[in-house]
Protein backbone atom coordinates (compact mmCIF):
# COMPACT_ATOMS: atom_id res chain seq x y z
CA UNK A 1 0.00 0.00 0.00
CA UNK A 2 2.73 2.10 0.66
CA UNK A 3 4.60 3.77 -2.03
CA UNK A 4 8.13 4.09 -2.14
CA UNK A 5 9.59 7.49 -2.95
CA UNK A 6 13.00 8.21 -3.95
CA UNK A 7 14.43 11.20 -2.02
CA UNK A 8 17.53 12.55 -3.49
CA UNK A 9 19.71 15.03 -1.76
CA UNK A 10 20.96 17.76 -4.44
CA UNK A 11 23.24 21.31 -4.09
CA UNK A 12 21.20 24.05 -4.86
CA UNK A 13 22.99 25.39 -7.78
CA UNK A 14 22.52 26.06 -11.74
CA UNK A 15 21.93 22.76 -13.62
CA UNK A 16 21.73 20.29 -10.49
CA UNK A 17 18.30 19.02 -11.41
CA UNK A 18 19.22 18.50 -14.73
CA UNK A 19 21.47 15.19 -13.80
CA UNK A 20 19.60 12.90 -11.90
CA UNK A 21 16.66 13.12 -14.49
CA UNK A 22 18.82 12.76 -17.66
CA UNK A 23 20.43 9.48 -15.74
CA UNK A 24 16.35 8.47 -14.95
CA UNK A 25 15.71 8.89 -18.61
CA UNK A 26 18.58 6.62 -19.58
CA UNK A 27 17.35 3.87 -16.88
CA UNK A 28 14.29 4.04 -18.61
CA UNK A 29 12.51 5.00 -15.54
CA UNK A 30 9.38 7.13 -15.89
CA UNK A 31 8.53 10.04 -13.46
CA UNK A 32 4.71 9.94 -12.02
CA UNK A 33 5.25 12.82 -9.95
CA UNK A 34 7.87 15.10 -8.58
CA UNK A 35 7.93 17.84 -5.45
CA UNK A 36 11.27 19.39 -4.88
CA UNK A 37 12.10 21.05 -1.12
CA UNK A 38 14.79 23.18 -1.28
CA UNK A 39 17.15 25.76 1.05
CA UNK A 40 19.30 27.93 -0.07
CA UNK A 41 22.08 25.67 -0.11
CA UNK A 42 20.62 22.65 -0.89
CA UNK A 43 17.32 20.58 -1.60
CA UNK A 44 15.39 17.11 -2.12
CA UNK A 45 14.18 16.07 -5.20
CA UNK A 46 11.05 13.89 -4.38
CA UNK A 47 10.44 11.39 -7.11
CA UNK A 48 7.70 8.79 -7.37
CA UNK A 49 8.53 7.39 -10.23
CA UNK A 50 7.45 3.65 -12.13
CA UNK A 51 10.09 1.26 -10.74
CA UNK A 52 11.84 3.07 -7.69
CA UNK A 53 14.36 0.13 -6.79
CA UNK A 54 15.72 0.46 -10.54
CA UNK A 55 15.96 4.34 -10.03
CA UNK A 56 17.93 4.19 -7.31
CA UNK A 57 20.05 1.72 -8.39
CA UNK A 58 20.77 4.12 -11.65
CA UNK A 59 20.71 7.12 -9.53
CA UNK A 60 23.93 5.28 -6.98
CA UNK A 61 25.87 4.04 -9.75
CA UNK A 62 26.10 7.78 -11.08
CA UNK A 63 26.88 8.67 -7.56
CA UNK A 64 23.77 10.61 -6.12
CA UNK A 65 22.97 10.42 -2.63
CA UNK A 66 18.99 8.61 -2.70
CA UNK A 67 16.81 6.81 -0.24
CA UNK A 68 13.51 5.57 -0.52
CA UNK A 69 11.03 6.28 1.52
CA UNK A 70 7.32 5.06 2.40
CA UNK A 71 4.71 7.76 1.72
CA UNK A 72 1.39 7.16 0.80
CA UNK A 73 -1.53 8.43 -2.18
CA UNK A 74 -4.71 8.97 -1.04
CA UNK A 75 -7.57 9.72 -3.52
CA UNK A 76 -9.43 12.87 -3.55
CA UNK A 77 -11.66 14.89 -5.54
CA UNK A 78 -10.56 17.41 -8.14
CA UNK A 79 -13.22 19.74 -7.53
CA UNK A 80 -12.59 22.90 -5.44
CA UNK A 81 -12.60 21.74 -1.45
CA UNK A 82 -10.99 18.58 -2.50
CA UNK A 83 -7.94 18.51 -0.92
CA UNK A 84 -9.20 20.26 2.58
CA UNK A 85 -11.63 17.60 2.94
CA UNK A 86 -8.83 15.49 3.45
CA UNK A 87 -6.44 17.58 5.58
CA UNK A 88 -9.54 18.67 7.77
CA UNK A 89 -9.94 14.62 8.57
CA UNK A 90 -5.52 14.54 9.21
CA UNK A 91 -5.75 17.40 11.35
CA UNK A 92 -9.01 16.55 13.14
CA UNK A 93 -6.71 13.51 14.27
CA UNK A 94 -3.62 15.32 15.36
CA UNK A 95 -1.44 13.75 12.82
CA UNK A 96 1.71 16.06 12.05
CA UNK A 97 2.31 15.78 8.10
CA UNK A 98 6.17 16.17 6.87
CA UNK A 99 5.10 17.15 3.52
CA UNK A 100 2.81 17.02 0.42
CA UNK A 101 2.10 16.99 -2.98
CA UNK A 102 -0.68 16.01 -5.81
CA UNK A 103 -1.02 15.53 -9.20
CA UNK A 104 -3.76 14.16 -11.61
CA UNK A 105 -4.09 11.25 -13.75
CA UNK A 106 -6.47 9.76 -16.33
CA UNK A 107 -9.65 9.35 -13.76
CA UNK A 108 -11.55 12.40 -14.76
CA UNK A 109 -12.73 14.41 -11.37
CA UNK A 110 -10.17 12.46 -9.37
CA UNK A 111 -6.93 13.37 -8.33
CA UNK A 112 -4.17 11.68 -6.46
CA UNK A 113 -2.58 13.21 -3.05
CA UNK A 114 0.99 12.20 -2.01
CA UNK A 115 1.51 12.72 1.50
CA UNK A 116 3.92 12.03 4.44
CA UNK A 117 4.39 11.43 8.08
CA UNK A 118 6.09 10.54 10.89
CA UNK A 119 3.23 8.78 11.94
CA UNK A 120 2.39 6.82 8.76
CA UNK A 121 0.33 3.87 9.76
CA UNK A 122 -1.72 6.38 12.06
CA UNK A 123 -1.87 8.43 8.76
CA UNK A 124 -3.48 5.89 7.29
CA UNK A 125 -6.09 4.44 9.56
CA UNK A 126 -6.84 7.50 10.09
CA UNK A 127 -7.76 7.87 6.11
CA UNK A 128 -9.60 4.73 5.87
CA UNK A 129 -11.51 5.50 8.96
CA UNK A 130 -13.33 8.35 7.03
CA UNK A 131 -13.68 6.06 3.95
CA UNK A 132 -10.93 8.06 2.33
CA UNK A 133 -9.35 5.74 -0.48
CA UNK A 134 -6.16 4.65 -0.33
CA UNK A 135 -4.42 4.07 -3.76
CA UNK A 136 -2.54 1.02 -4.17
CA UNK A 137 1.36 1.37 -4.67
CA UNK A 138 1.31 -0.66 -7.44
CA UNK A 139 -1.61 1.30 -9.56
CA UNK A 140 0.57 4.54 -8.70
CA UNK A 141 3.69 2.84 -10.29
CA UNK A 142 1.70 1.69 -13.24
CA UNK A 143 -0.38 4.66 -14.21
CA UNK B 1 68.22 52.76 20.04
CA UNK B 2 69.00 49.54 22.02
CA UNK B 3 67.42 48.87 24.96
CA UNK B 4 70.53 46.02 25.91
CA UNK B 5 73.21 47.18 23.68
CA UNK B 6 76.01 45.17 24.96
CA UNK B 7 73.99 41.76 24.37
CA UNK B 8 72.23 42.84 21.51
CA UNK B 9 75.76 44.01 19.22
CA UNK B 10 77.72 40.99 21.18
CA UNK B 11 80.74 39.93 18.81
CA UNK B 12 78.78 36.52 17.49
CA UNK B 13 81.74 34.77 18.93
CA UNK B 14 80.87 35.79 22.33
CA UNK B 15 77.57 35.23 21.94
CA UNK B 16 77.85 31.90 20.87
CA UNK B 17 80.22 31.19 23.85
CA UNK B 18 77.26 32.90 26.05
CA UNK B 19 74.68 30.59 24.52
CA UNK B 20 77.03 27.15 24.79
CA UNK B 21 77.13 27.94 28.36
CA UNK B 22 73.67 28.52 28.98
CA UNK B 23 72.84 25.29 26.71
CA UNK B 24 75.00 23.49 28.93
CA UNK B 25 73.36 24.86 32.00
CA UNK B 26 69.85 24.51 31.08
CA UNK B 27 70.21 20.39 29.54
CA UNK B 28 72.00 19.79 32.90
CA UNK B 29 69.12 21.10 35.05
CA UNK B 30 66.26 19.53 32.42
CA UNK B 31 68.35 16.49 32.87
CA UNK B 32 68.70 16.14 36.68
CA UNK B 33 64.95 17.91 37.72
CA UNK B 34 62.50 16.84 34.96
CA UNK B 35 62.04 13.03 34.83
CA UNK B 36 60.93 13.51 30.79
CA UNK B 37 64.03 14.89 29.73
CA UNK B 38 66.21 12.03 32.32
CA UNK B 39 63.89 9.58 30.54
CA UNK B 40 64.59 10.84 26.79
CA UNK B 41 67.80 11.09 26.57
CA UNK B 42 68.87 8.30 28.74
CA UNK B 43 67.15 5.91 25.93
CA UNK B 44 68.68 8.56 23.59
CA UNK B 45 72.00 7.52 25.24
CA UNK B 46 73.02 11.03 25.16
CA UNK B 47 74.02 13.50 28.39
CA UNK B 48 74.52 16.50 29.50
CA UNK B 49 78.47 16.06 29.79
CA UNK B 50 77.93 15.50 25.86
CA UNK B 51 77.04 18.80 24.65
CA UNK B 52 80.88 20.20 24.26
CA UNK B 53 79.88 22.50 21.48
CA UNK B 54 77.14 24.36 20.51
CA UNK B 55 76.76 21.76 17.40
CA UNK B 56 76.08 18.88 20.19
CA UNK B 57 72.48 20.02 20.17
CA UNK B 58 71.69 18.11 17.46
CA UNK B 59 72.46 14.90 19.74
CA UNK B 60 69.33 15.64 21.32
CA UNK B 61 66.03 14.84 20.80
CA UNK B 62 63.38 17.29 19.65
CA UNK B 63 60.47 17.88 21.75
CA UNK B 64 56.64 18.17 19.92
CA UNK B 65 53.34 19.66 20.85
CA UNK B 66 52.31 16.17 21.91
CA UNK B 67 55.22 15.56 24.39
CA UNK B 68 53.86 18.90 25.79
CA UNK B 69 50.52 17.65 25.94
CA UNK B 70 51.05 14.36 27.39
CA UNK B 71 53.16 16.38 30.44
CA UNK B 72 49.70 18.21 30.66
CA UNK B 73 49.77 19.92 33.31
CA UNK B 74 52.95 20.50 35.58
CA UNK B 75 55.00 17.44 33.88
CA UNK B 76 58.20 19.92 32.48
CA UNK B 77 58.31 22.05 34.94
CA UNK B 78 62.08 22.06 36.54
CA UNK B 79 60.88 23.84 40.13
CA UNK B 80 58.54 23.89 42.89
CA UNK B 81 54.98 24.60 42.18
CA UNK B 82 55.59 28.10 45.38
CA UNK B 83 58.56 29.31 43.25
CA UNK B 84 55.62 29.31 39.59
CA UNK B 85 54.42 32.97 39.75
CA UNK B 86 52.32 32.57 36.52
CA UNK B 87 51.15 29.99 34.20
CA UNK B 88 49.58 30.30 30.67
CA UNK B 89 48.27 28.01 27.79
CA UNK B 90 47.82 27.67 24.84
CA UNK B 91 44.52 28.49 22.32
CA UNK B 92 44.99 25.17 20.37
CA UNK B 93 42.21 22.58 21.24
CA UNK B 94 43.01 19.62 20.37
CA UNK B 95 42.58 17.24 23.24
CA UNK B 96 44.90 18.90 26.47
CA UNK B 97 45.94 22.60 25.91
CA UNK B 98 50.11 23.13 26.11
CA UNK B 99 50.72 24.70 29.79
CA UNK B 100 53.52 27.04 30.28
CA UNK B 101 54.74 27.91 34.03
CA UNK B 102 56.83 30.97 34.61
CA UNK B 103 58.95 31.66 38.15
CA UNK B 104 59.46 35.10 38.36
CA UNK B 105 63.09 35.30 36.57
CA UNK B 106 61.00 33.72 33.85
CA UNK B 107 58.60 36.73 33.90
CA UNK B 108 61.35 39.65 34.18
CA UNK B 109 63.52 37.65 30.97
CA UNK B 110 59.96 37.62 29.36
CA UNK B 111 59.53 41.42 29.88
CA UNK B 112 63.32 41.94 28.47
CA UNK B 113 62.89 40.64 25.34
CA UNK B 114 59.95 42.42 24.55
CA UNK B 115 61.49 45.40 25.79
CA UNK B 116 64.35 45.19 23.24
CA UNK B 117 61.50 44.36 20.32
CA UNK B 118 59.58 47.74 21.92
CA UNK B 119 62.63 49.24 21.79
CA UNK B 120 62.93 49.05 18.57
CA UNK B 121 60.20 49.93 17.66
CA UNK B 122 61.23 53.53 19.38
CA UNK B 123 58.46 52.63 22.15
CA UNK B 124 60.13 54.25 25.26
CA UNK B 125 58.92 55.96 28.77
CA UNK B 126 57.20 58.86 26.80
CA UNK B 127 54.90 56.58 24.56
CA UNK B 128 51.02 55.20 25.70
CA UNK B 129 51.02 51.50 24.50
CA UNK B 130 47.42 50.43 23.38
CA UNK B 131 47.53 46.29 23.98
CA UNK B 132 44.46 45.05 21.74
CA UNK B 133 46.03 40.97 22.42
CA UNK B 134 43.61 39.05 24.56
CA UNK B 135 44.42 39.65 28.63
CA UNK B 136 44.35 36.23 29.89
CA UNK B 137 45.97 32.67 29.24
CA UNK B 138 46.36 33.62 25.65
CA UNK B 139 50.42 35.15 25.96
CA UNK B 140 50.17 38.05 23.75
CA UNK B 141 48.23 40.01 26.22
CA UNK B 142 50.41 39.59 29.58
CA UNK B 143 54.12 38.92 27.11
CA UNK B 144 53.05 42.62 25.87
CA UNK B 145 52.43 43.99 28.92
CA UNK B 146 55.02 42.90 31.05
CA UNK B 147 57.48 44.39 28.19
CA UNK B 148 56.31 47.33 28.22
CA UNK B 149 56.50 48.16 32.27
CA UNK B 150 59.38 47.33 31.65
CA UNK B 151 60.66 50.20 29.12
CA UNK B 152 58.64 52.80 31.17
CA UNK B 153 55.96 53.11 28.65
CA UNK B 154 51.70 53.95 29.69
CA UNK B 155 49.83 49.92 29.03
CA UNK B 156 46.08 50.69 28.01
CA UNK B 157 45.50 46.84 28.43
CA UNK B 158 42.09 47.26 26.71
CA UNK B 159 42.36 43.54 25.42
CA UNK B 160 40.42 42.85 22.17
CA UNK B 161 37.15 43.61 20.66
CA UNK B 162 35.37 47.23 21.65
CA UNK B 163 36.19 48.54 18.44
CA UNK B 164 34.79 51.64 18.63
CA UNK B 165 35.92 52.30 22.23
CA UNK B 166 39.57 51.15 20.99
CA UNK B 167 39.13 54.12 18.47
CA UNK B 168 37.77 56.62 20.98
CA UNK B 169 41.03 55.39 23.41
CA UNK B 170 43.16 55.77 21.10
CA UNK B 171 41.99 59.18 20.22
CA UNK B 172 41.13 60.78 23.58
CA UNK B 173 44.23 59.26 25.18
CA UNK B 174 46.80 60.13 22.61
CA UNK B 175 47.71 56.30 22.48
CA UNK B 176 51.51 56.37 20.34
CA UNK B 177 51.99 52.46 20.02
CA UNK B 178 49.29 49.90 19.09
CA UNK B 179 49.38 46.53 19.56
CA UNK B 180 47.73 43.89 17.20
CA UNK B 181 46.75 41.15 14.93
CA UNK B 182 47.46 42.25 11.17
CA UNK B 183 43.36 41.60 10.26
CA UNK B 184 42.10 43.28 13.51
CA UNK B 185 44.21 46.25 12.72
CA UNK B 186 43.18 46.54 9.43
CA UNK B 187 38.91 46.40 10.45
CA UNK B 188 40.38 48.74 13.69
CA UNK B 189 41.37 51.42 10.81
CA UNK B 190 38.06 51.15 8.45
CA UNK B 191 35.87 51.59 11.08
CA UNK B 192 38.13 54.56 12.21
CA UNK B 193 37.59 55.85 9.25
CA UNK B 194 34.15 54.27 8.59
CA UNK B 195 33.29 56.89 12.05
CA UNK B 196 34.81 59.73 9.97
CA UNK B 197 38.63 59.82 12.31
CA UNK B 198 41.70 59.01 9.65
CA UNK B 199 43.67 56.77 11.64
CA UNK B 200 46.95 58.89 9.91
CA UNK B 201 45.58 62.01 12.47
CA UNK B 202 46.01 60.17 15.80
CA UNK B 203 49.58 60.35 17.11
CA UNK B 204 50.51 56.70 16.22
CA UNK B 205 54.08 56.32 15.48
CA UNK B 206 54.74 52.45 15.91
CA UNK B 207 52.90 49.18 15.53
CA UNK B 208 53.79 46.08 16.79
CA UNK B 209 51.54 42.68 15.12
CA UNK B 210 51.88 39.24 15.19
CA UNK B 211 50.13 36.03 16.30
CA UNK B 212 48.63 34.87 12.57
CA UNK B 213 50.14 34.68 9.33
CA UNK B 214 50.41 38.03 7.19
CA UNK B 215 52.11 39.16 3.76
CA UNK B 216 53.95 42.12 2.73
CA UNK B 217 50.74 43.43 1.31
CA UNK B 218 49.00 43.53 4.27
CA UNK B 219 51.92 44.86 6.48
CA UNK B 220 51.90 48.17 3.42
CA UNK B 221 48.29 48.04 3.82
CA UNK B 222 48.45 48.75 7.94
CA UNK B 223 50.90 51.19 7.06
CA UNK B 224 49.14 52.70 4.90
CA UNK B 225 46.19 53.05 7.03
CA UNK B 226 47.64 54.76 10.45
CA UNK B 227 50.61 56.56 8.31
CA UNK B 228 53.26 54.47 10.47
CA UNK B 229 55.62 51.68 10.63
CA UNK B 230 54.79 47.99 11.86
CA UNK B 231 56.60 45.45 12.99
CA UNK B 232 56.62 41.97 13.23
CA UNK B 233 56.48 39.88 16.59
CA UNK B 234 56.58 36.23 16.73
CA UNK B 235 56.52 33.96 19.58
CA UNK B 236 55.05 30.83 20.96
CA UNK B 237 53.32 30.05 24.11
CA UNK B 238 55.30 26.67 24.58
CA UNK B 239 59.01 29.00 24.86
CA UNK B 240 57.38 31.67 26.48
CA UNK B 241 55.07 33.62 24.71
CA UNK B 242 55.82 36.69 21.99
CA UNK B 243 59.15 37.98 21.45
CA UNK B 244 61.42 35.67 20.58
CA UNK B 245 61.62 37.50 17.27
CA UNK B 246 60.87 40.98 16.98
CA UNK B 247 61.26 43.11 13.94
CA UNK B 248 63.79 46.33 14.17
CA UNK B 249 63.74 49.30 11.97
CA UNK B 250 65.36 47.74 9.04
CA UNK B 251 62.33 46.00 9.27
CA UNK B 252 64.39 43.32 7.11
CA UNK B 253 63.74 40.06 9.35
CA UNK B 254 63.27 39.46 12.96
CA UNK B 255 65.69 39.39 15.60
CA UNK B 256 66.09 36.17 17.56
CA UNK B 257 67.01 36.80 20.99
CA UNK B 258 69.66 34.94 20.67
CA UNK B 259 70.63 34.80 24.62
CA UNK B 260 67.77 33.52 25.37
CA UNK B 261 66.23 31.16 22.80
CA UNK B 262 68.93 28.95 20.56
CA UNK B 263 66.91 28.83 17.18
CA UNK B 264 68.19 26.13 14.64
CA UNK B 265 66.22 25.43 10.99
CA UNK B 266 65.82 22.13 10.35
CA UNK B 267 64.60 19.98 6.88
CA UNK B 268 61.11 19.12 8.32
CA UNK B 269 61.27 15.56 6.93
CA UNK B 270 64.76 13.83 7.05
CA UNK B 271 65.40 15.95 10.54
CA UNK B 272 68.66 17.38 10.02
CA UNK B 273 69.77 20.82 10.46
CA UNK B 274 70.35 22.66 7.46
CA UNK B 275 71.73 26.28 8.52
CA UNK B 276 71.59 29.54 7.02
CA UNK B 277 69.68 30.96 4.06
CA UNK B 278 67.72 27.63 3.01
CA UNK B 279 64.20 27.56 3.93
CA UNK B 280 62.81 25.08 6.76
CA UNK B 281 61.50 24.40 10.05
CA UNK B 282 62.37 26.78 13.35
CA UNK B 283 63.09 25.08 16.09
CA UNK B 284 63.85 26.33 19.59
CA UNK B 285 65.74 25.94 22.82
CA UNK B 286 65.34 28.15 25.87
CA UNK B 287 68.41 29.17 26.87
CA UNK B 288 67.17 31.21 30.02
CA UNK B 289 64.30 29.72 31.86
CA UNK B 290 64.00 28.09 35.54
CA UNK B 291 60.33 27.31 35.20
CA UNK B 292 59.76 24.95 32.29
CA UNK B 293 63.26 24.44 29.42
CA UNK B 294 62.29 23.93 26.57
CA UNK B 295 64.70 22.15 24.75
CA UNK B 296 64.94 21.53 20.50
CA UNK B 297 61.06 22.03 20.17
CA UNK B 298 59.67 21.52 16.71
CA UNK B 299 57.54 24.77 15.73
CA UNK B 300 56.12 23.62 13.01
CA UNK B 301 56.85 26.89 11.46
CA UNK B 302 58.79 27.49 7.92
CA UNK B 303 61.25 30.43 7.77
CA UNK B 304 64.85 30.86 6.87
CA UNK B 305 68.00 32.13 9.13
CA UNK B 306 70.56 34.95 8.68
CA UNK B 307 73.58 35.48 11.04
CA UNK B 308 74.46 38.22 8.50
CA UNK B 309 75.20 41.57 10.84
CA UNK B 310 71.16 43.41 10.70
CA UNK B 311 71.88 47.10 9.10
CA UNK B 312 70.49 48.36 12.94
CA UNK B 313 73.58 47.10 14.55
CA UNK B 314 72.30 43.66 15.98
CA UNK B 315 74.55 40.72 15.94
CA UNK B 316 71.86 38.89 17.00
CA UNK B 317 70.23 36.29 13.73
CA UNK B 318 66.98 37.00 12.32
CA UNK B 319 63.99 34.75 10.67
CA UNK B 320 61.97 35.72 7.53
CA UNK B 321 58.27 36.02 8.52
CA UNK B 322 56.93 32.72 8.91
CA UNK B 323 55.68 31.59 5.07
CA UNK B 324 54.05 28.44 6.07
CA UNK B 325 53.53 25.23 8.71
CA UNK B 326 55.08 21.74 8.08
CA UNK B 327 52.24 20.49 9.33
CA UNK B 328 48.55 21.28 8.24
CA UNK B 329 47.78 23.46 11.05
CA UNK B 330 45.86 26.88 9.72
CA UNK B 331 45.24 29.95 11.70
CA UNK B 332 41.81 31.96 11.37
CA UNK B 333 40.94 34.42 13.70
CA UNK B 334 44.64 33.87 15.81
CA UNK B 335 43.34 30.82 16.40
CA UNK B 336 45.59 27.15 16.12
CA UNK B 337 43.15 25.11 14.06
CA UNK B 338 44.09 21.31 13.21
CA UNK B 339 41.99 19.45 10.21
CA UNK B 340 41.99 16.62 12.52
CA UNK B 341 40.42 18.54 14.99
CA UNK B 342 37.48 19.27 12.08
CA UNK B 343 37.41 15.29 11.36
CA UNK B 344 36.93 14.68 15.07
CA UNK B 345 33.78 17.21 15.20
CA UNK B 346 32.23 15.90 12.04
CA UNK B 347 32.66 12.02 13.45
CA UNK B 348 30.80 13.35 16.70
CA UNK B 349 27.77 13.77 13.96
CA UNK B 350 27.96 10.72 12.07
CA UNK B 351 29.27 7.23 12.16
CA UNK B 352 31.22 7.40 9.69
CA UNK B 353 33.95 9.87 8.62
CA UNK B 354 33.06 12.41 5.67
CA UNK B 355 34.95 13.61 3.11
CA UNK B 356 35.24 17.30 3.94
CA UNK B 357 36.90 20.27 2.79
CA UNK B 358 38.10 23.90 4.68
CA UNK B 359 38.01 26.92 2.75
CA UNK B 360 39.43 29.96 4.74
CA UNK B 361 38.67 33.47 3.16
CA UNK B 362 38.80 36.57 4.27
CA UNK B 363 36.44 38.46 2.45
CA UNK B 364 37.01 41.82 4.01
CA UNK B 365 39.54 42.04 6.33
CA UNK B 366 38.33 39.31 8.70
CA UNK B 367 38.41 35.42 8.06
CA UNK B 368 36.19 33.17 7.39
CA UNK B 369 35.76 29.76 7.33
CA UNK B 370 33.43 27.42 5.51
CA UNK B 371 33.54 23.21 6.47
CA UNK B 372 31.79 21.66 3.00
CA UNK B 373 30.75 18.11 3.89
CA UNK B 374 29.92 15.54 1.64
CA UNK B 375 26.51 13.88 2.70
CA UNK B 376 25.88 10.25 2.86
CA UNK B 377 24.02 7.81 4.28
CA UNK B 378 23.84 8.38 7.56
CA UNK B 379 23.59 12.21 7.42
CA UNK B 380 20.71 12.37 5.02
CA UNK B 381 17.43 12.27 5.69
CA UNK B 382 13.90 13.16 3.93
CA UNK B 383 13.47 16.10 5.24
CA UNK B 384 14.71 20.05 4.84
CA UNK B 385 13.93 20.07 8.72
CA UNK B 386 16.24 17.53 9.77
CA UNK B 387 19.10 18.11 7.25
CA UNK B 388 18.98 22.05 8.52
CA UNK B 389 19.82 19.85 12.09
CA UNK B 390 22.43 17.75 10.53
CA UNK B 391 24.36 21.42 9.37
CA UNK B 392 23.72 22.70 12.97
CA UNK B 393 25.00 19.81 14.56
CA UNK B 394 28.09 19.92 12.52
CA UNK B 395 28.68 23.19 13.29
CA UNK B 396 27.98 23.20 17.13
CA UNK B 397 30.55 20.70 17.07
CA UNK B 398 33.11 22.02 14.83
CA UNK B 399 32.65 25.17 17.68
CA UNK B 400 32.73 22.54 20.37
CA UNK B 401 36.29 21.42 19.11
CA UNK B 402 38.00 24.38 17.81
CA UNK B 403 36.41 27.73 18.98
CA UNK B 404 35.60 29.16 15.95
CA UNK B 405 32.12 29.44 14.44
CA UNK B 406 31.77 28.20 10.98
CA UNK B 407 29.71 27.97 8.13
CA UNK B 408 28.90 24.45 6.98
CA UNK B 409 27.59 23.43 3.35
CA UNK B 410 26.53 20.05 2.34
CA UNK B 411 27.42 18.45 -0.53
CA UNK B 412 26.43 16.06 -3.13
CA UNK B 413 28.98 12.58 -2.47
CA UNK B 414 32.04 12.66 -4.66
CA UNK B 415 31.77 16.37 -5.75
CA UNK B 416 34.79 17.14 -3.62
CA UNK B 417 38.35 16.61 -4.95
CA UNK B 418 39.85 13.19 -4.03
CA UNK B 419 44.03 13.40 -3.84
CA UNK B 420 46.11 10.25 -3.99
CA UNK B 421 47.87 9.98 -0.54
CA UNK B 422 47.96 12.52 2.08
CA UNK B 423 44.30 14.12 1.52
CA UNK B 424 44.43 18.18 0.81
CA UNK B 425 41.75 19.59 3.29
CA UNK B 426 42.48 23.10 3.37
CA UNK B 427 42.11 25.77 0.72
CA UNK B 428 43.36 29.05 2.20
CA UNK B 429 42.18 31.48 -0.50
CA UNK B 430 43.67 34.35 1.78
CA UNK B 431 46.95 34.53 -0.01
CA UNK B 432 49.11 35.08 3.30
CA UNK B 433 52.17 32.91 2.21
Amino acid sequence: MKIKQLSIFLQNRMGSLSKPLEVLSEADVNIKAMCMADTSEFGILRLVVDNPEKGKEALEENNFLVKLTEIIGVEMNDTPGGLTSVLKVIKDHEIDLEYLYAFTHEKVGKAILLLHADKLDNLVEALQDNDMVIVPADEVYNL
Amino acid sequence: MFWNEKIETMPREDLEELQLKKLQETVKRAFNKIPYYNQKYSEAEVFPEDIETLKDIEKLPFITKDDLRESYPFGLFAVDIKDIKEIHSSSGTTGKPVVSGYTEKDLDTWAETIARGLTMMGIGEEDILQNTHGYGMFTGGFGVHYGCHKVGATIIPISTGQTRRQIEIMSDFGTTGLIFTPSYGIHLGEVALEDGIDPKDLRIKAIGFGAEGWTEEIRHRVEEIFGTKAYNIYGLTELMGPGVGIECEAQNGLHIAEDIYYPEIIDPNTEKVIGAEKSGELVLTNLEREGMPVIRFRTKDLTRITYEKCDCGRTHARISRITGRSDDMIKVKGVAIFPSQIEKALLKVGDVEPHYMIIVTRPGTLDEIEVKVEASQDIFFDGVKEMMNIQEKIGKSIENETGIRVKVTLVEPKTLPRFEGKAKRVIDKRNLH
